[in-house]
């Protein structure tokens, strides 16, 4: 198994710690893994990439993604095809977008074998941490589109990350948005 | 009856950062001293150890200093007291340093350094390649280069044990990949304090400070004894090769893992190796397997403890084939080949009369993106640079 994962966000929505959470919670579960961004701008606004890669191997390769098995797109003004240059065939594209996942995959020049899973992360972010930081949302999209980790796992780590109150609506966020992604095979 | 044997523990691994890996070890090695400031992609090390003080999970003494300069010499000063010292840089930092770096290993200081390494200014970079510690090379430090998080640590704890070994008094820098290591979260087993103190007990520097039993550190020597002392220096750094193997060996069979001083990766009927260190080799070792099926019978050498070298161990490796590819991250410019670790390879051929063709890469200089295709492009270069000789260094991805 090997599974590698391209995140593409804006500085402040948290897209690195998205990616170190998956990683971190795919190590907790006994594989092997790593998670590390593309630093580059590191100012609030500017565009930001991240990957994580997830194996049973002992040996990981530390370049950066080129063929990502899925596209995580935390912010609706980077969904564009740009974005999902390079995915496998049969990968998987997560984005934050409030429309229907098949609207997503016209957009995106998607073809039949790709899965195309959708969730207005915004919308959960503001309504639980009350600010547009939508990393911990995208998550519980990305557990529910793939099933790579475990929601408890991540649920926890989430809790650990930020301690206290905030723990817990990030660990809202996850849940809501797990329970309200859509997902489809394109065919 | 109840079995009397408890099973041993299987350790769980922590998802950690490089970093995050080395502020481990430096709490495991109940450090004394941390004296140090804050540089990009160094900063984090130092935080958690802050972390660690601050939580009491560690009861060290921080010294906030001004500059790098600063950092070196107040750890020269607490090393001198018979403290277990440790500091932490990178880049401009180490480059700062660079004065007190000669001072710390002339006065045969225990000090352990843990750089994050990236470019050199100017242009300002804040990325990584290894232009920063090849520029200190020659500065009587012991040099470890590592692949892995779980590398780092391992690797911080042989490197207290190496530096305070009274046969070898010298201070060590571990060295890793700015951001591509020292950013990357990864699975680190953590060792027990006490199974780490056991291994690697304190043992601090023999003439130490003491008002009770002045000594004077650090004076001035004249012709008639400086050069003594200089060579006494040499001898350490000798010495520090088979020990340094050692010390990796009794850590195998301590705590089950373990590197050697270099690592051969699919060395065996390899008919042509690439010398990498750092995130580079560990990529390698996920390119070359796929090259083999494709007949490119490529291997690994990697580098590992850098100073001193492992003359005798490199020699018998380049025996055995046609083609050495030397991969460098840093520049040295308007030198015989560009890239320096070439030509201590280059160097080495010549001195030990092997019959091998050399080729001199430079690569990913600040951090200059290398994908797996860039890879499985050197593997290819490699193969061909039995039968090809490339006279002059290649500058690998620059636009011309």
């Amino acid at each position: 198994m090997r599974i590698e994962i391209r995140w593409h966000g804006r500085g402040g929505q948290g897209a690195v710690t998205a990616s170190e959470i998956v990683a971190a919670a795919a190590i907790l579960e006994g594989k092997n893994a790593l998670a590390f961004p593309e630093f580059g701008a590191e100012r609030r606004g500017a565009p930001v990439r991240a990957y994580t890669r997830i194996t049973d191997e002992p040996e990981i390769a530390r370049t950066p993604v080129v063929s990502p098995d899925i596209v995580i797109i935390l912010d609706p003004s980077l969904i564009t095809p740009a974005y999902v240059e390079g995915l496998k065939e049969n990968g998987c594209v997560i984005a934050n977008a409030p429309e229907d996942p098949k609207d997503l995959a016209k957009r995106l020049n998607l073809k039949e074998g790709v899965r195309v899973a959708t969730v207005d992360a915004t919308s959960i972010a503001l309504k639980w941490l009350r600010a547009p930081i939508v990393n911990t949302a995208i998550l519980g999209a990305l557990i529910k589109a793939t099933g790579i980790v475990k929601l408890d796992t991540v649920v926890n780590l989430v809790k650990e990350r930020f301690p206290g109150k905030i723990g817990e609506a990030n660990a809202s966020a996850v849940k809501d948005a797990y329970e309200n992604t859509k997902v489809i095979d394109l065919e | 009856m109840a079995s009397l044997e408890v099973a041993k523990e299987v350790k769980k691994p922590k998802p950690l950062s490089t970093n995050s890996a080395v502020a481990y070890a430096v709490k495991d090695l109940d450090v004394d001293v941390v004296s140090a400031y804050p540089i990009t992609p160094q900063t984090t090390v130092v935080e958690k150890i802050a972390d660690f003080i601050a939580n009491g999970e560690l009861d060290a003494e921080m010294i906030h200093v001004e500059s790098e300069h600063s950092a070196l010499s107040a750890a020269i000063g607490a090393a001198a007291t018979g403290a277990r010292t440790f500091t932490a840089t990178a880049s401009q930092g180490l480059a700062l340093m660079h004065e007190i770096l000669h001072i710390a290993s002339g006065m045969r200081m225990p000090i352990v350094m843990s750089v994050a390494m990236r470019a050199l200014s100017a242009p300002i970079s804040i990325w990584n390649d290894h232009s920063d510690v090849m520029n200190a090379r020659d500065a009587g430090w012991i040099i470890y280069f590592v692949s892995s998080a779980q590398e780092a640590y391992d690797t911080i704890i042989q490197a207290f044990k190496l530096a305070e070994d009274p046969d070898i008094l010298l201070p060590v820098m571990v060295a890793y990949d700015g951001y591509v290591m020292s950013h990357t979260i990864e699975p680190v087993i953590t060792e027990d304090r006490d199974e780490v103190l056991k291994f690697a007990p304190k043992r601090p520097f023999p003439y130490r400070l003491d008002p009770d039993n002045p000594v004077t550190m650090g004076p001035i020597a004249d012709p008639n004894w400086f050069y003594e002392i200089k060579y006494q220096q040499v001898m350490a750094m000798e010495r520090a090769l088979e020990k340094a193997r050692e010390i990796d060996e009794e850590f195998r069979k301590t705590f089950g893992r373990g590197y050697g001083i270099y690592e051969c990766f699919m060395c065996d009927d390899a008919e042509a190796l690439i010398v990498a260190k750092t995130s580079y080799a560990a990529t390698l070792k996920t390119i070359l397997p796929k090259m083999w099926e494709k007949g490119y019978k490529v291997g690994l050498l990697r580098l590992r403890l850098y100073r001193p070298f492992p003359v005798e161990d490199f020699k018998n490796i380049l025996d055995k084939v046609d083609a050495v590819l030397v991969i460098d991250r840093a520049i040295s410019y308007g030198a015989p080949l560009q890239g320096p670790l070439a030509m201590e390879f280059s160097s080495l051929i010549v001195k030990e009369d092997l019959k091998l063709n050399l080729t001199s890469v430079v690569a990913g200089i600040g951090q200059r993106r290398m994908i797996d295709s860039d890879f499985e492009n050197l593997v290819k270069l490699a193969w061909e640079s039995r039968t090809k000789k490339y006279d002059r260094t290649i500058f690998y991805g620059v636009r011309l």
